[in-house]
């Protein structure tokens, strides 16, 4: 009796082991397949694609779509304007963010719990789109670029975090022990928390410039002019919208089709050379953003 | 005793005694007090022009009050049902279809008999949510074009050809599993995090009772990771009226209109494409309203029947 309870529990989980397995590797397959394909129709000819040659691997590989795309200035106008809009952001907002939350962590602070509210309400409640765009007016920030690096560079949600770190990390005793020494509140930051505090740096820093470098809405409000639009909007334009990246010179049937083959390629392209910057900060990232969402739970 | 003493000060000498004492702290939260103030509180100024005739020349104080006519016209108009029938089920969908997936995928890894294809397979379902919305939909167009490589697939399958961007109907089932896609492997971090928390005695002393694996999946990993599923459910069905702009107006086109316009997107469109300020205000204050109301009930809901709230 006792023996056949451990046979079938052996079996029943031996089964479970298996689709457990098939499940995952479907997953895999399902997440992996889209992004694989994209890189393998980048560097494949307009042709083969059409023709749906192209399914497990390139075919005629060749560089003309990264070329193209790479002599389209308003791809490099939109990188340079990304990179300078993610940096400040990410600057501005990890700054900020780490001053707030260590204030807040600290429960000597008078009013704290006041000022917490004031700041957890604007999580729910906000004036909307049209008078927060009215206040941008107001204050002069309309089609400046500083507008959309300020709108994305402080979260309360992110000062939450922070604050449920420095809380757990940073004990009380250390504060008193260096105040009685004669350390005030400002050094005691800058020497003691900041080089404590490298892990919720680097996950703020990579809150903020994931959410600005891959983020169009504040750009697509804020600014009027092309020279100054973020690569998400140029990707807009390239991706989504009606103007493709070719000139209209050539007038023969023929020729306008494989133009036309030749800008879907060039879409393929265009998504892992807008992507590679988060390729390549992607191992550092994934570790660090698993460490900010545990961080985040701590506190719903 | 000094507790005493301290409870008997009041609260304005206590407040003075601390910012003498760390001023420096109340500096650090200054600049984000300053941006929520201007960019948070100040609007808030600004809704009165729900309740008024905006006019940008006379300012916001200066134009007329005109009650709750806004309010009339947007409730009255012909595309008010639309709207709210599209922005509710949209994330209402969007909400249930997309729930399962983290949790199950949370288990299936904790229980990865490989350590190796558990690692690769979180790294690779954890990628797609860097990508921005922008690409998202970019590869959603190229992939499901007539010619694209979804119709390629299922014509190798003898299935004819699904015209899924010029049909309406499938904008929902496209926005919801694109999501399901990009999202899974992020939203399914914090499932782990909890399952890594379980007390391994329950795991070992089931073991021992004889429970297989389906079995401890049921009886002790679920319940354990139920009070995070429900604050992340709590904290989603806050956000049901705001379903994300971002991806709802890139994915419109003139052939799924009627389906794909909701409330965000309008807002977006009668107030800055218009330029009708006072109605898009009034919209977004309603919508807010509800959103906020929304987020109570369940709130109190969960709380009394589960002890989880999140306020």
């Amino acid at each position: 009796m006792q023996k056949n309870a451990v046979i079938k529990k052996t079996y029943f989980d031996t089964g479970f082991d298996i689709v457990t397995t098939i499940l995952l590797v479907l997953a895999l397959l399902i997440v992996l397949y889209p992004m694989y394909f994209v890189v393998i129709a980048s560097v494949s000819d307009a042709t083969s694609i059409a023709a749906g040659k192209v399914i497990l691997l390139p075919k005629n590989v060749s560089l003309t779509s990264y070329r193209r795309i790479f002599q389209d200035a308003r791809i490099w106008t939109g990188y340079k304007n990304s990179a300078i809009y993610t940096l400040s952001s990410s600057l501005i907002g990890v700054t900020l963010t780490t001053m707030a939350g260590y204030a807040f962590s600290r429960d000597d602070l008078v009013g704290r719990k006041g000022l917490l509210t004031i700041y957890v309400f604007t999580m729910y409640f906000g004036g909307g789109l049209v008078p927060t765009y009215l206040v941008v007016k107001q204050v002069g920030l309309m089609g400046s670029p500083l507008a959309v690096i300020l709108m994305g560079s402080v979260s309360v949600y992110n000062i939450i975090i922070a604050k449920s770190f420095f809380t757990t990390t940073i004990p009380k005793e250390l504060y008193e022990a260096a105040s009685i020494d004669g350390c005030g509140n400002g050094r005691f930051f800058a020497v003691i928390v900041v080089p404590l505090s490298k892990a919720i740096i680097a996950v703020l820093a990579l809150y903020y410039a994931v959410g600005q470098w891959n983020g169009y809405f504040n750009a697509l409000i804020y600014l009027n002019k092309e020279a100054l639009y973020p690569l998400q909007l140029i990707l807009r334009e390239i991706l989504l919208g009606t103007t493709g990246t070719i000139s209209a010179e050539i007038t023969d049937v023929d020729a306008i089709q494989e133009m036309q083959r030749i800008a879907a390629t060039i879409k393929f392209g265009v998504i892992i050379v807008a992507s590679v910057p988060m390729l390549v900060m992607y191992p550092f990232v994934q570790k660090y953003f698993v460490k900010g969402v545990m961080i985040g739970s701590v506190k719903g | 005793m000094s507790m005493q003493h301290v409870r008997q000060t009041p609260w304005t000498k206590r407040l003075g005694r601390s910012i003498r004492r760390n001023w420096v702290l109340y500096l650090f939260i200054l600049p984000t007090f300053v941006y929520l103030a201007i960019f948070h509180y100040w609007p808030l100024y600004g809704i009165q022009i729900a309740f008024k005739n905006f006019k940008p020349a006379r300012g916001i104080w200066g134009s007329d009050w005109v009650g709750l006519k806004h309010f009339n016209k947007f409730l009255k108009s012909y595309m008010v049902k639309d709207l709210f029938r599209n922005t509710i089920i949209l994330s209402t969908y969007q909400l249930t279809a997309s729930f399962p997936f983290p949790i199950v995928l949370a288990v299936l890894l904790n229980y990865c008999i490989s350590s190796k294809l558990r690692k690769v397979t979180q790294m690779v379902t954890y990628a797609p949510y860097f990508i921005s919305t922008v690409v998202l939909v970019g590869m959603l167009n190229v992939f499901l074009a007539n010619d694209g490589i979804v119709n390629q697939l299922l014509g190798k399958l003898g299935i004819r050809a699904v015209s899924f961007l010029s049909d309406a109907g499938k904008f929902r089932h496209i926005y919801v599993w694109s999501h399901i896609w990009q999202r899974t492997g992020y939203n399914a971090v914090i499932y782990i995090a909890a399952l890594a928390g379980v007390d391994p005695s329950l795991h070992e002393a089931a073991i021992v009772d004889g429970a297989h694996k389906l079995q401890r999946v049921w009886h002790i990993d679920i319940p354990s990771i139920l009070p995070t599923a429900i604050i992340l459910l709590i904290m989603s069905t806050g956000n049901i009226l705001s379903v994300g702009f971002e991806k709802v107006y890139l994915m419109q086109n003139p052939l799924n209109q009627n389906i794909s316009e909701i409330i965000s997107t309008y807002v977006y469109k009668v107030g800055l494409l218009n330029a009708q300020y006072s109605l898009s205000t009034a919209i977004g204050l309603f919508n807010n309203v509800i959103n906020v109301a929304i987020l109570l009930t369940v709130n109190k809901i969960a709380d009394k029947l589960s002890g989880t709230s999140l306020l």
